[in-house]
This record gives C-alpha cells, sequence and structure tokens, in this order.
C-alpha cells in the first residue's frame, strides 16, 4: 500500500514542488515541506480518507509548515521574504482550488545553461520525476554520496546566483526551449544506450524520460518539437524487447523480431510525428522522429523506404550540420545506392577529429568493408571498434563478428 | 541581488583594444546600461602593460612583478557591478556588453551578500 501511494505521489511532488519553489523562492526548502506534507498525506489519508481535493491539500500543508519553518528562523526569513515579494510581483497568485501546475518554471530552472551539464539531468530528475537521490545516483551509475554533492551544488547554484523560477519569454523561448528538450532526451539515450558499464539498457531511465516529455507536452501542447522528442523516444523504445536477446546480447535493427516492437508505442509515436512536422517548419527533433518512424513501419532492412530516409537525413544536416549525423546519412546511402557509395562518403568523413574514437562510425565502416568482401581491413575495423565500445554487450557483439570473419577468411 | 561582470577582453588589436569592438559600440551599450538604473559602479582598466603584481612570502618578503604576465590567458579589461532582480537578467546584460564578442567573454558572479550589511 505505502510504496503504491508513493508512486501516486511521484508526479505530485513534482507539482507541488513546483509551486512551492514559485512562492518561496528556494529549492531547498520546497522540497523539505513538499517531503513532510506528503509523509504526512501517508500517515493521514489511509485513516481519515483522502481529501477531496488532494493536491490543495498537500499543497496546504506543505505552505504551513513553511511558514513554521521560517517563523523558527528569523534570519532565513528575512532573506526569503525580499525573493517572495519578488516572486509575487513574477505573476499572477493561484486562483480557485485548483493547483496550478508551475512545473514548466521548474523545467526551466532545472536546465538552465548556466548549471553544470551533467548536473541538470540529475536535478530534473529529482525535481520533476521525483526520483530520490539514491535512485538518480543509480540511474547515472554514481555513488549516492557523490549524487548528492552534486545536487546540493547544484540547488546551491541556482539558490545563490539566483537562477529564476520562471518560463521564458515567447521571445527567449525559441532560445531555451532546446535545453530543456536535450536534458529530457539526455536522460532517455543514458537510459537506453548505457554509455558504459555491463548492462546495455537501463530502461526504467529510458522511462522516467519518456514521463518528462510527456508532462512537457501537457504543458507546452503547441510546441511541436515537444512532439518531436516525445515522438522520437517512443519510436525508439518501442524496439526495446527486440533489442536484447535472452542472454542480454545486443541485437541491431538489421536482425531484430520486428515482432517484438511495441505496436501501441510505435501508433503513439508516429501520430505526434505527424502533429511535430504540420503547421510550420520541421525541428531536428521531428526529423528524427520520422526517420525513426519510417524504420518501425517498415517490414524489414530490405522494404524500408532508404530514399525517405535519406532525405530527412538531408533535412537534418541542413539544419544542424554535424559529422555524426553524416555517418547516419552514409549508412543509409549504403542502403539505397549499395555498399561501395557508402564507404566513399564515409572514407570523406576519416579526418574528422570528432569522428576519429566515435564508436558508431568505425563500426559502420567496419560492416560495409565486410559487405564488399573486403575482409582484412573489416577486421582491422572492428579490432578498433571493439577497442571503442563502451558496453559489454557491445564489445561481445563485436567479438562475434570478429569470430566469424575469421572464419570466413582463408588462412 | 548584485552582479559583477568581468569583461575579459579576447584578442587584442594592434592599439590594445578589443578586436572587433568600435568605441561606438561601447558608448552606446554605456548609455544604455547606465539609463537603465541598474549601474552601482563601473570602470574600464587602462593597458595591461601598466600593470604592477605584488606577492609577499610566507618570510614576509615582497616580490613585485611587471606586467604583462605570461602565463595570463584572459586579460580583465573593466567591470560593471549591476544591481538586477536574478540571473536572467544580469546575463541579458552580459551579452548585450560589445566585451562578449569578438573572442572576448564576461564572466557573471554573484556578489557576496553577508547578513546584517
Amino acid at each position: 500500500m505505502h510504496a503504491e501511494v508513493e508512486a501516486v505521489f511521484r508526479e505530485e511532488r513534482g507539482r507541488l514542488l513546483a509551486a512551492l519553489a514559485r512562492r518561496f523562492g528556494d529549492l531547498d526548502l520546497a522540497e523539505e515541506v513538499a517531503s513532510e506534507a506528503i509523509e504526512a498525506a501517508l500517515v493521514k489519508w489511509p485513516v481519515d480518507g483522502v481529501p477531496p481535493n488532494p493536491g490543495a491539500w498537500l499543497m496546504t500543508t506543505a505552505r504551513r509548515k513553511a511558514v513554521d519553518r521560517l517563523r523558527r528562523d528569523q534570519v532565513y526569513a528575512a532573506k526569503l521574504a525580499v525573493l517572495q515579494v519578488e516572486a509575487d510581483r513574477a505573476g499572477p497568485p493561484a486562483v480557485g482550488d485548483e493547483l496550478p501546475d508551475e512545473r514548466l518554471q521548474l523545467f526551466f530552472t532545472c536546465s538552465h545553461p548556466a548549471l553544470a551539464a551533467e548536473d541538470r539531468g540529475a536535478l530534473t530528475l529529482r525535481c520533476l520525476a521525483g526520483l530520490s537521490t539514491p535512485e538518480v545516483g543509480r540511474a547515472f551509475l554514481v555513488p549516492t554520496a557523490t549524487m548528492a554533492k552534486r545536487i546540493v551544488r547544484a540547488k546551491k547554484k541556482i539558490k545563490d546566483a539566483r537562477i529564476p523560477f520562471r518560463v521564458p519569454g515567447p521571445d527567449e523561448l525559441p532560445d531555451r526551449l532546446p535545453g530543456v528538450l536535450q536534458v529530457i532526451y539526455s536522460v532517455f539515450t543514458e537510459g537506453y544506450s548505457a554509455s558504459s558499464g555491463p548492462f546495455l539498457q537501463r530502461l526504467d531511465l529510458a522511462e522516467e524520460a519518456i514521463r518528462l516529455a510527456r508532462i512537457l507536452r501537457r504543458l507546452l501542447p503547441d510546441e511541436r518539437e515537444v512532439a518531436g522528442l516525445l515522438a522520437l523516444m517512443l519510436l525508439i523504445h518501442a524496439r526495446r524487447d527486440a533489442r536484447t536477446g535472452p542472454d542480454g546480447s545486443l541485437v541491431l535493427l538489421d536482425d531484430q523480431d520486428r515482432s517484438c516492437w511495441d505496436r501501441d508505442l510505435i501508433a503513439e509515436g508516429s501520430d505526434l510525428v505527424v502533429a511535430s512536422l504540420t503547421g510550420g517548419p520541421a525541428g531536428p527533433y521531428g526529423v528524427q522522429a520520422a526517420i525513426a518512424a519510417l524504420h518501425d513501419e517498415a517490414p524489414d532492412v530490405a522494404g524500408t523506404d532508404w530514399a525517405q530516409i535519406v532525405a530527412l537525413y538531408d533535412v537534418l544536416i541542413a539544419m544542424d550540420p554535424s559529422p555524426v549525423v553524416e555517418v547516419n546519412r552514409a549508412a543509409a546511402i549504403a542502403m539505397r545506392d549499395g555498399a561501395e557509395a557508402g564507404l566513399a562518403l564515409l572514407d570523406r568523413l576519416s579526418g574528422e577529429p570528432r569522428l576519429r574514437e566515435y564508436h558508431p562510425y568505425v563500426l559502420a565502416r567496419a560492416d560495409l568493408l565486410h559487405r564488399l568482401g573486403r575482409l582484412p581491413e573489416a577486421t582491422a575495423a572492428y579490432r578498433e571498434a571493439l577497442a571503442l565500445a563502451g558496453t559489454e554487450p557491445e564489445r561481445d557483439h563485436l567479438r562475434c563478428r570478429l569470430a566469424a570473419l575469421a572464419g570466413e577468411t582463408p588462412s | 541581488m548584485k552582479y559583477m561582470l568581468l569583461i575579459n577582453a579576447g584578442e587584442l588589436d594592434l592599439s590594445g583594444g578589443a578586436a572587433g569592438c568600435e568605441p561606438e559600440d561601447w558608448m552606446r551599450f554605456d548609455k544604455e546600461i547606465q539609463e537603465a538604473g541598474v549601474v552601482v559602479s563601473s570602470e574600464s582598466l587602462a593597458d595591461l602593460v601598466t600593470s604592477t603584481r605584488v606577492q609577499v612570502a610566507n618570510d614576509g618578503r615582497r616580490t613585485v612583478t611587471d606586467g604583462p604576465f605570461a602565463e595570463t590567458r584572459e586579460v580583465l579589461g573593466g567591470y560593471y557591478v549591476i544591481d538586477v532582480p536574478d540571473l536572467d537578467v544580469a546575463l541579458e546584460w552580459a551579452a548585450k556588453c560589445p566585451g562578449s564578442r569578438g573572442g572576448g567573454s564576461i564572466d557573471v558572479r554573484p556578489v557576496a551578500e553577508f547578513p546584517g550589511a
């Protein structure tokens, strides 16, 4: 019962925290009294019954606890009073019973560019996904004490440098929203293809990222890139069960059992792709989601619309030139026009410093050399990829390839 | 809340001024920020060749060194202390300042507040 109730509070906690942070301008105080209010609810509600408006009950309880705390600590109160006046000036107060959803402010605060990049994801998980510090630590494979230090550091910066709890105005939004989306997507990619360690996927983290994107989509229903990001994550996540073998080994897209793909997520993601690409110029997440949708809707590798995928990569490169995208485009060209054409493109990128230690680049080259029957070169490239691979399943996969190649090579 | 904008000059041109910035840019910016009523104080520093460094060792011996200093990568060219509601507003002013262009940079640091001060 207790755990169930706590799960219900995960999202409620984010709302509560956002409203309190905005009211008192202090994330520490907000966290403390939000937790106390939830604890009080866990004691009272099972006895007295759930109040008619649980959100308002929590808010009232938390606010009362904050006032108590401020009465005890006058110096702190004096400092906060200044902040509070400014916060009150910044926006209209809450109206009626409905707890205003102020999580959008908190999203922008937690992913503020003035915070260290590595702290933004941690803080967002802590404050908006409602994860505990040990959970956030586990998510990023960092000891709890280290994670606690990072979160304290980030909160101290918010408070001492006074990073505001506010939604950027319409003129700033195009500059700031990509930062919020980047934080959510980095949580997702961290969970999806763990960059290091023994496990290939940390699905919980990917699901937390999707949950965050769903909240953000409700808060910003008209922002097409929010729809694009949610679509992209759903369309990738739809393949989760096919991506690893029963022994935890890596299964690449070409070899995946497509009947294991999650059709509901694909349908939801595809609808969102449409939303993200209509009504104005496309953004990078929308285009990447469209590419993912083409993969997800194809019956097999041969039946994939590679021409359309190449065209979408062209759009993506025009929007945001990057050698990493060039690698993916070259792989798509290899499928459309043959391995030779793809390899020529990859070789043209060999001078890129950013690709020198980029494992997917080396792997893509190895695969094309293999397809062209240039076996000694393929072997050398797979060995290079093996040295660069970050996870154990990735390394196992490459060892299998190398073993298969050794069988093909005349000795 | 008070913030100090520390203006680090980027590449210097032959006359010692920041490359890519005209004096008119600075005058325009200074007028704008002064008229906004947020400036607490501001100074522009003389050339680095005029700088002198003083260090006192543990034994009390004083060392005086003539600038410019070989290890100095970023040259502090001046500062503004401004009083604004939050970091976003301070960053906004920093981005408007010509010192943030042409390879230069601006560090935005909150001024420490001491209880009772």
